[in-house]
């Protein structure tokens, strides 16, 4: 049976033509829906706003020139992505090359349980406290604060929703990888914005903890 | 046939996994019957399923102002 493309990939397709025959304006179009993807990806590895829009730059640049070698054997985006998240590593082995493979961009005791620091009951988070700005602030710095083999992980299958398979093409790791440190840096990030632990979600409000000792 | 019990320690390990869909209806079911029972287990299965909704809200990274047009331009000057 044969998949009928959707309208959008066919017109994906289409515009990868026009660019190949030479229509650069087509690669705007091309690229555009996925200028957000492209820049939270770099800033999820470099840390820095002017060193991540560089190396959504040089992506960009980059999958422009090599648009020849794109067969379509994944989608356009995870090409994309997986261009800029190589960008992003070469970037941060320029600029520390000491540095490179620390310790600190291992998984650590990967195996092992994770055992959550509190049993802090969140009430279902009312959809307008996502509209505050420190609520997103306290978001940013928490996956800012993570070791960057769960940073990576978490940004690009929770805050780009990517699955699994397009996450193991982009960061070049394992299934059970991807499966194991999402786990864990959902469970690291829980434990830094449970309410309670720095304040309640909403001020003036007693915050009521389950402990079990 | 009554589900097997299971313990909280394997129920974190497959909570990111059971948010994710990612695991058998065998193991689905034993979860759910632990949480019916749990306040801890519950707390943190709600926890971790709001950060899930709070991380994936897309608000945490914003493009900077002026992102577009700079990428643009470089891409203009390509030869």
């Amino acid at each position: 049976m044969s998949v009928t493309p959707s309208p959008w990939r066919r017109n994906e397709a289409e515009l990868i033509e026009s660019v190949r025959g030479g229509d650069r304006e087509a690669f705007y179009d091309l690229v555009r829906p996925y200028e957000r993807m492209i820049y939270a990806t770099a800033i999820s590895v470099v840390k820095n706003t002017a060193d991540a829009e560089e190396v959504a730059q040089e992506a960009v640049l980059k999958a422009f020139s090599g648009l020849s070698g794109f067969r379509g054997e994944a989608k356009f985006s995870t090409w994309l992505l997986q261009i800029t998240y190589n960008e992003a590593k070469m970037k941060l082995r320029k600029a520390r090359p000491n540095l490179y493979e620390s310790l600190d961009d291992q998984p650590q005791n990967e195996e092992g349980d994770f055992w959550p620091k509190d049993f802090a009951d969140w009430r279902p988070i009312p959809s307008e406290l996502l509209e505050q700005n420190e609520i997103r602030q306290a978001v940013h710095d928490a996956i800012d604060s993570l070791s960057p083999c769960y940073r990576e992980v978490l940004v690009l299958r929770d805050v780009q929703q990517l699955s699994i398979k397009e996450t193991t093409t982009i960061l070049g790791i394992s299934e059970g990888n991807v499966k194991t440190r999402l786990h864990r840096a959902r469970l690291l990030l829980r434990d830094s914005l449970a309410p309670g632990i720095d304040g309640c979600w909403i001020k003036g409000q007693a915050y009521k903890k389950v402990r079990p000792w | 046939m009554p589900t097997i019990e299971i313990s909280c320690v394997e129920v974190w390990r497959e909570i990111s996994n059971y948010l994710d869909n990612e695991i058998s209806a065998e193991l689905r079911e034993r979860m759910e019957a632990h949480f019916k029972g749990c306040a801890h287990c519950t707390a943190v299965l709600d926890g971790t399923r709001n950060v899930v909704k709070l991380v994936g809200d897309g608000k945490a990274f914003q493009i900077p102002d002026g992102f577009s047009k700079r990428l643009y331009r470089k891409v203009q000057k390509l030869p």
